[in-house]
């Protein structure tokens, strides 16, 4: 798969903290990846809309304002009945335990907490795109 | 990269014999695998002497506590007549609910109280909007109108207690709110202390958290100076944060330098507005963070009292004392807590703490240890504040003033902070001032890119953090209570503004909300027509839209 | 070289009929189809070309931080507001030629379109060198074409050969310009000045406007361009929407113009064969170093060769190629090969 992975990273709600969006942004930029940024305050709606029109593999939300329960789930919701479905959701956050397992449940992706190393993210972006593109034969 | 430079200065001067043979011992001892550099990634030597600050003027520049420069503290007797005050910020879910966090706080020996606002207020929205889905109460307490406001402080004396009121973009708003409050309980307006954060320089430089464009914005700010001078005297109507400025991932030096530049331009503004220095400017007031590097964050304080002192005497021509002093509250770094084994952030936060007591901070916020996962709960935020009664009653610092006082190595450091933030000043005069700055996205791409190699440097092992990336535990986390924030409050809250709606006057909303558009396109001060809305019991979500309409929003240029 | 001409499956025309009946997924699939270079883009648009040519195409250059992703949400809500016509984006960044990765910041300028189902934009990287990226964009925008946009806006930085030659193959170009900044020498440079159609003199809220559109009108003056066939100055204020109408009417004046005096037809047949020409240039720069694997051939010439004169050797490598293109075609028969060119698609 040596087509550059597509990812979308946006912040939804209204918290301004765009520090880890923009470090992850560089970072998998320096990854090799394309990364479409799609600022700060953005609705559910208008992300999953860039998401499809971007035609990306993955999509980062980062969240610190404690909404991610309300967002997460609403991202994952409209990018399903988009079709979009197989892109990848995943971001990061001041988000519980817990609270990561129940977003996982829904078919959200790992969440990467304060501390989480940036090559971990990486890492894991690279193994789930592969293994999706994989199987949806590169289409 | 890790040569070692003995001497911190680069001085010439010829170094006494003793000197040079702890120069040879030093090269000849083995050195621990480390990097030797501060959180900042700034270089820190092995060893400062005397010589290293030989060119220092002791007297004119260290001075003594309560003179000019002030480096030594903004008060002559500083914790001997008063410790620094402990306000722990506070806000949650309604307004109900964070009256009774206050209680709470005070009756367990908090001073003073700080509100922290919810997202949708602090973006001036009211619960019920689109914008507001699930954001209700998460961060703060939410606050919609005047009648919320009342609910916040049921039952406190505001003529009795001074308040901190975290909030920005609708500043004046909610100030209006608050003043409007107070006289309905029955105190006059130069009866009430507090602060507003109102520093919206900062939010387009860090927490973005702004709705107008910078020009309008500065406007909001000069009002309420100019309203404060006038009517409520002992209000600061400004805090000039540096705090978020660190916490978006900015390095001491331009956390200081950002964080006062910030200040002279709010002063540049009413000056030019036509007010008198000396009647504005001892209502200023700062807001550093006190992040993990000990010294570094120590100096750098010590530094902003001196840098501010000279520049509101001699650029600015202040005459009072009190204009020249920087007075200011520390909060402790969010930034610097980790959700990986979460009982080490109380000892962070602790030394952080004293960071903050040994730099002269005249009040603190503390952070509790849960806060990477939630908001904090009530234990946590307990232990919190006894970390900082710990402080002041056990450990014996607050006995003497500026103890660290002509140590060698903290006066150095002072130095470099003064001399980096005086070339960071320089740069932004090139650019032609702060907002200037701002609209080239300079301050963003700085912060971004410290942030990037604090990070990167952490990744590769050189920036250690316990429990990150050294002494980690495999398997599971210690586990600590949370609190939880049900979905019901922000039903509870969308209800209750949509009942006000129906039931208010709505004649005297519409007057008051025309008010505020005449005096906007009009340029008249807007605060009385703030309070005027407030009353009528208009809403933050409605006084904002007026304004947007008249101010337009303002959307940043992403740096990275 | 012949490439086995790939044929369209049913699945593949399937998807075209998707995009053409205006669904917002398959729109997006195609172009990333196109943007790799997939095989099956190639066999899609033999098919479709036919009903391509309906929209007119705005090319936006100029220097960084001119405006221009403003000056594309300011057009495109007016066209929006005004008639309702359907508008296709697409924003060119570079890509960091160290890491291959990028980052894509134009649509936070243009976060005013996002939900507006009338409105299409997609972001892409230069990705790769040798005018991969001017054959991408070409075919993003046809796919847009298809998709029924009335206008397909392209925006790219004004910075180098390749991204100042993606706005001139559109049907109008657009230069836009700032005061203050120096950079009208600089985007002499690039080549920039010669491209423009129309010239926009953006942040005429900035002092130095004056002086920026007295030097333009000195460097139009300078290269003796008959005064009616000088393109228009322009000025604008992007971001408060002050000139954006106008503009807007000066782009649709001048295509129409330009489609009732057949220069349209003109223009667009040198746009078509600039973009065969590219294809060409691109397959044979593939073909001669990856398929006939000619740079292993010139490695092996110069490991402990002394000095050699780059002619002689550029002679040989040649004199090889054609040797071998003559009777054989290994591209159809070495399945280790890559199925995209690098230079196409790089
Ligand atoms: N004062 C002023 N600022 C403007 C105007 N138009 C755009 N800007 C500002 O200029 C900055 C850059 O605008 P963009 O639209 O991102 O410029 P661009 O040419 O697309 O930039 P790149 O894509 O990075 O090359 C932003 O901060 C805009 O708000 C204008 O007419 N006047
Ligand atoms: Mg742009």
């Amino acid at each position: 798969m040596d087509e550059p992975i597509r990812v979308l990273v946006a912040k939804p709600g209204l918290d301004g903290h765009d520090r880890g969006a923009k470090v992850v942004a560089a970072a998998l930029r320096d990854a090799g990846m394309e990364v479409i940024y799609g600022g700060l305050h953005q609705t559910p709606d208008a992300i999953v809309q860039m998401a499809v029109q971007e035609d990306v593999d993955v999509v980062g939300l980062s969240i610190l304002s404690g909404a991610h329960m309300t967002l997460f789930p609403k991202v994952k919701e409209l990018l399903d009945a988009a079709g979009a479905e197989n892109v990848l959701l995943t971001g990061g956050g001041i988000i519980s335990p817990d609270d990561m397992a129940g977003l996982e449940k829904l078919g959200v992706g790992k969440l990467f907490g304060p501390g989480s190393r940036l090559a971990d993210l990486v890492d894991y972006i690279r193994a789930e795109v592969g293994q999706r593109r994989t199987a949806a034969g590169s289409a | 990269m890790r040569t070692v430079d003995p001497s911190s200065g680069g001085k010439t001067a010829p170094r006494s014999a003793k000197f040079v043979t702890w120069q040879e011992a030093f090269g000849a001892a083995k050195q621990r695998e480390a990097p030797f550099e501060t959180v900042s990634c700034e270089p820190v030597p092995p060893l400062v002497t005397q010589d290293d600050v030989a060119d220092l003027d002791a007297e004119n520049e260290i001075g003594l506590p309560g003179q000019f420069p002030f480096t030594r503290g903004p008060y002559a007797s500083m914790y001997r007549t008063r410790l620094w005050t402990m306000r722990q910020f506070a806000g949650f879910g309604t307004a109900a609910d964070t009256n009774a966090r206050y209680k709470y706080l005070l009756e367990r020996g908090q001073d003073g109280l700080s509100v922290a606002f919810d997202l949708p207020t602090l973006m001036g929205y009211d619960a019920d909007h689109e914008h507001s889905l699930g954001e209700v109460g998460r961060c703060g307490v939410a606050i919609s109108s005047l009648q919320d406001m009342e609910t916040l402080f049921d039952g406190i004396p505001l003529g009795e207690v001074t308040t901190s009121m975290t909030i920005n973009s609708p500043a004046a708003i909610i100030w209006a709110m608050y003043l409007v409050t107070a006289q309905k309980q029955g105190w006059k307006l130069d009866q009430l202390g507090g602060t507003t954060q109102n520093d919206i320089l900062k939010e387009y430089i860090a927490q973005k958290e702004y709705i107008f464009p910078p020009e309008p914005s500065m406007r909001l700010v000069v009002d309420t100076m100019e309203y404060a001078a006038k009517h409520v005297p002992r209000w600061h109507p400004v805090s000039i944060s540096g705090y978020h400025i660190r916490e978006a991932g900015s390095t001491a030096v331009q956390e200081l330098a950002f964080t006062l530049a910030d200040g002279f331009a709010y002063v540049e503004a009413c000056l030019e507005r036509g007010m008198d220095v000396d009647a504005f400017a001892p209502r200023l007031s700062h807001f550093f963070n006190s992040h993990v590097d000990f010294f570094e964050e120590i100096a750098k304080f010590r530094a902003a009292r001196r840098i501010y002192a000279k520049r509101m005497r001699d650029k600015y021509g202040a005459k009072k004392e009190r204009s020249m002093t920087l007075r200011f509250h520390t909060q402790t770094a969010g930034c610097s807590l980790t959700a990986q084994q979460p009982y080490n952030n109380l000892v962070r936060t602790a030394w952080e703490a004293l960071a903050g007591v040994l730099g002269g901070t005249q009040s603190l916020h503390t952070n509790s240890m849960d806060e990477t996962y939630a908001l904090p709960t009530e234990n946590a935020v307990k232990l919190a504040l006894r970390t900082q009664q710990l402080i002041a009653y056990e450990s014996g610092v607050a006995n003497t003033i500026d103890p660290l006082a002509g140590s060698w190595f903290v006066e150095d450091l002072t130095n470099k902070m003064e001399r980096g933030a005086e070339e960071i000043f320089a740069q932004i005069d090139e650019m032609g001032g702060v907002v200037a700055a701002i609209e080239k996205g300079w301050f963003q791409r700085e912060i971004a890119r410290s942030a990037y190699q604090f990070q990167r440097e952490v990744e590769a092992g050189r920036q250690v953090i316990v429990g990150v990336n050294k002494f980690v535990e495999e398997g599971e986390d210690d586990t600590i209570e949370l609190l939880e924030i049900s979905m019901d409050k922000e039903n509870e809250q969308v209800e209750r503004v949509k009942k006000l709606r129906a039931e208010r006057s709505a004649p005297k909303v519409e007057e008051a909300l025309a008010r505020i558009r005449k005096d906007a396109e009009g340029g008249v001060n807007l605060m009385p027509a703030f309070m005027q809305a407030s009353e009528a019991y208009a809403t933050l979500g409605e006084m904002t839209d007026v304004l947007r309409d008249v101010f337009g929003t303002y959307r940043e240029t992403p740096t990275f | 070289m012949t490439e086995a001409a790939p044929v369209a499956t049913d699945r593949d025309a399937a998807l075209v009929e998707r995009v053409r009946a205006g669904d917002q997924r398959a729109c997006a699939r195609l172009m990333t189809w196109a943007e790799r270079n997939d095989p099956r883009y190639a066999a899609a648009h033999r098919a479709f070309v036919g009903s391509l040519g309906t929209a007119q195409r705005i090319g936006i250059t100029g220097p960084p931080g001119a405006g221009k992703s403003t000056l594309v949400e300011g057009l495109a809500e007016h066209w929006r507001k005004t008639e309702d016509r359907t508008i296709g984006v697409v924003a060119v960044d570079p890509t960091s030629p160290f890491t291959g990765g990028a980052l894509l910041g134009d649509r936070v300028r243009m976060s005013r379109l996002v939900l507006d189902p009338g409105v299409f934009i997609r972001s892409m990287a230069t990705r790769g060198v040798f005018g991969g990226l001017a054959r991408a964009t070409d075919d993003v925008a046809d796919v847009l074409d298809l998709y029924g946009r009335h206008t397909v806006l392209v925006e790219t930085v004004g910075v180098g050969q390749s991204e100042v030659d993606i706005a001139r193959s559109c049907d109008l170009t657009l230069v836009v310009l700032h005061p203050g900044g120096g950079d009208t020498i600089q985007a002499m440079k690039a080549g920039l000045m010669e491209v423009a159609d129309v010239y926009v003199v953006n942040k005429a809220d900035m002092p130095g406007l004056d002086r920026l559109v007295q030097e333009l009108y000195d460097v139009l003056e300078l290269r003796e361009i008959p005064e009616d066939q000088r393109p228009p100055v322009l000025t604008t204020v992007a971001s408060n929407g002050q000139g954006v109408a106008e503009l807007a009417d000066a782009i649709d004046g001048m295509v129409a113009e330009r489609r009732a005096s057949g220069a349209l037809d003109a223009r667009r047949e040198e746009n078509l064969e600039r973009r065969v020409r590219r294809l060409v240039d691109g397959r044979l720069r593939r073909d001669v170093w990856e398929t006939q694997r000619l740079a292993e051939h010139l490695h092996k010439r110069l490991a402990g060769s002394g000095t050699l004169s780059a002619y002689e050797l550029a002679d040989e490598v040649l004199d090889v190629y054609r040797g071998a293109g003559r009777d054989q075609d290994p591209s159809s028969n070495d399945p280790s090969l890559p199925d995209t060119s690098p230079e196409d698609s790089a």
